[in-house]
């Protein structure tokens, strides 16, 4: 088997959290995650909010140094001394466009400066010329270059921010969320864009959502994450068609579906309760508290991720 | 899970009798015109492009206060600049006519002459007019006055150029760096703050009194050893409310998604610092130094007037009011233009401040 592009083994991120005076605990964001992304490949990451999505993508680049676990890049391990070298390949886009480009530059700057840190040109020209390629390869004007972040819609300032992440020919980008500030008509562009650049870049995408139609749309693979570990992974249409964790059933069930004489038949299933706080996780598997079949076994120990056919994973004791 | 949408005989997503959405296998591509070039770019909504700063100002020029307060301060300094090159005389000079020492004139009123001078006009000759009259010393009032007001405002700029370079410093670096190094930096300046200032004002001019020597004749040696006092413990506690400042403003800016992602780039520290974070805290510095200048000056009017400020005989507005004293009852007028410099000074400096601020703060948006 050819090394993946990206493997994360045994992910761990914890924070310490002050409870008290004097007490600190562990907010256990990421707890024990490990995948594999293959070079061109898109892995979707689903999940509800503070499920940890997004630690795990910035854990994986490292602007969170992990409690444990390694980072594979191409079979080697993204270590603080690599870092800068790292960075040129695998970059980040951001959930909100609003707040990840920087109020007091120029689109040229904010595209440019992947070029001046990694000193990817020779001279004024060449930066400039790339700067212009970026931006018409993510559909800006070359006449935007010299205008502020301020002046462009939410869409026009995630492609700056894509461009920015492009800019440094990366192999593997993080997409945190990266149309879920935009609406529905600018989300549906800006994801072909990216469908667009995976087929003319060869650049592989961990597609951070919680839209799980959009997830389905532009992944290869998904994995499903509750209160930081993965409990259910595989293609993408095992994941949403033949789900197995109860979980990934409840979640798909919410799927909104446009044909109300199908919706009026199916069966949703409401879990009951709130998420566990990520500081008084339940013992055994996490999702116990509000799972339908819920037994004994699920509070002693936490269910090993299993192969049920074809590389589709599930932690769960019951199915 | 199924995502199957029910179709009719056509291959049509099926439609409710009742929706009004319009049936678009009606239409085809003949029916439809493609847009001009024209048509497309009126899509484009762009506004104007400026920039931060250039919103900023044009803010700032519509708020009558601040324009207001920029001009007297261009006055101001249009006359401390050229008005020495046209008074012909010195702030240190003792009036005298064709040599002789004119010992008439003293406290003279505004525009007067004393006796030698009006006979030495009225036999031909020509005599600056005195603006402000003279001091009890003959000494020509108005030069007095405008170099009053430039050694209070060197100081005011010096003082505040000081106070924002350190403080701008340690507040960027601990607000940066954050956690323990925050911590121990922060408490460091707690207890910078809680120590007197004055008092460490007179002690150190005491002490440097004795210890600094300045060439004769130099500037420093004709601002005294007060005046570097003063500008020592502006640099050395002053500065802190400045650090305040710029540390929690650092610290709400490193929140942003921006930072992240230049640090997710690869940027060095120093780089994310002054090309992210620095520029998007100017506005607070640039207010809070135009702030710094008036308190500033004020100190240094205080110092002058307990006898603490600059050495005799270089004026400071501070020290000329101090000497008017004297001669209250008789001359007020010489209280009042060194005080009413100090008024104008001070008013328009905080007036512009709180005009840079309402112009710059994007809080306070229109």
């Amino acid at each position: 088997m050819n090394t993946p592009l990206i493997e994360v083994r045994n992910l761990k991120q914890y924070f310490p959290i002050k409870t008290g005076l004097f007490k600190t605990e562990l907010l256990k964001a990421v707890d024990d995650v490990s995948f594999s992304i293959d070079a061109g490949e898109t892995l979707g990451l689903v999940g509800e909010s503070g499920c940890g999505k997004t630690t795990v993508g910035r854990t994986l680049l490292h602007l969170y140094e992990p409690t444990a676990g390694e980072v594979l890049f191409e079979g080697e391990p993204v270590t603080k001394d690599n870092l800068p070298k790292m960075r040129q390949k695998m970059q980040m886009v951001f959930q909100d466009p609003y707040s990840s480009l920087d109020p007091r530059m120029t689109v040229e700057d904010i595209i440019g400066e992947p070029l001046d840190v990694h000193k990817l040109f020779e001279n004024k020209k060449e930066r400039r010329d790339k700067i212009l390629y970026l931006m018409n390869l993510v559909g800006l004007n070359a006449e935007h270059a010299t205008r502020y972040a301020h002046e462009f819609s939410g869409g026009q300032r995630q492609r700056i921010g894509i461009a920015r992440a492009l800019a440094v020919n990366p192999k593997f980008i993080v997409c945190d969320e990266p149309v879920s500030a935009l609406d529905v008509s600018i989300q549906a562009q800006v994801i072909n864009m990216f469908e667009d650049l995976q087929v003319k870049l060869g650049v592989a995408y961990l597609f951070i959502a919680h839209d799980l139609l959009v997830v389905h749309h532009i992944s290869n693979r998904i994995a499903v994450m509750y209160l930081g570990k993965i409990v259910e992974t595989g293609t993408a249409d095992d994941v949403n068609y033949t789900s197995i964790h109860p979980y990934t059933q409840s979640l798909m069930s919410a799927v909104p579906i446009p044909d109300p004489d199908y919706t009026r038949q199916r069966k949703r299933i409401v879990l009951q309760g709130d998420v566990p706080s990520p500081l008084h996780m339940p013992s055994g598997c996490p999702f116990r508290t509000r799972c339908r079949f819920a037994c004994d076994k699920c509070a002693e120990a936490m269910p090993p991720l299993t192969d049920r056919g074809g590389g589709h994973q599930v932690a769960c004791w019951v199915k | 899970m199924d995502l199957k949408i029910r179709r009719d005989e056509n291959g049509n997503p099926r439609k409710s009798p009742l929706s009004l959405q319009l049936n678009l296998s009606k239409f085809n591509a003949s029916m439809f015109e493609k847009a001009t070039e024209e048509e497309k770019r009126q899509q484009d909504v762009m506004s104007e492009s400026t920039t931060f700063f250039k919103d900023g100002m044009r803010k700032l020029f519509k708020n009558p206060l601040a324009v207001g307060s920029i001009i007297v301060l261009g006055l101001i300094l249009i006359i401390i600049i050229f008005a020495p090159l046209f008074v012909p005389y010195s702030y240190e000079e003792i009036l005298s006519v064709n040599g002789v020492r004119d010992k008439g004139a003293k406290n003279l009123a505004p525009f007067t002459y004393s006796k030698m001078e009006q006979q030495y006009i009225e036999a031909g000759g020509t005599r600056f007019p005195h603006i402000f009259g003279t001091d009890e010393q003959c000494r020509d009032y108005f030069i007095r006055v405008v170099y009053g007001t430039r050694v209070s405002l060197v100081v005011g700029f010096f003082a505040s150029i000081i106070v924002l370079i350190i403080g701008m410093l340690y507040g960027s670096i601990s607000g940066y760096l954050g956690g323990k190094v925050d911590l121990i930096m922060m408490r460091i300046v707690d207890i910078i703050y809680s120590l007197p200032d004055m008092l460490i004002i007179i002690l150190l001019s005491v002490v440097l009194q004795s210890i600094l020597q300045f060439k004769p004749g130099s500037f420093l040696d004709s601002l005294g050893t007060n005046m570097i006092s003063l500008f020592i413990v502006f640099g050395l506690l002053y500065w802190v409310g400045m650090a305040r400042l710029i540390r929690g403003q650092i610290l709400s800016i490193k929140q942003n998604e921006y930072i992240l992602a230049s640090k997710s780039i690869g940027a060095p520290t120093g780089m994310i610092i002054r090309r992210h974070i620095l520029p998007n805290c100017i506005s607070v510095i640039i207010i809070s130094t135009a702030l710094q200048i008036p308190s500033a000056i004020f100190t240094e009017s205080y110092l002058s007037f307990v006898g603490l400020g600059v050495q005799a005989p270089m004026p400071s507005l501070g020290s000329l009011a101090n000497s008017a004293r004297g001669g209250l009852q008789s001359y007020p007028y010489k209280l009042l233009f060194p005080a009413l410099t100090i008024c104008l000074i001070v008013l328009s400096f905080n007036l512009l401040g709180d005009g840079l601020r309402d112009a710059f703060d994007p809080k306070l948006k229109r």
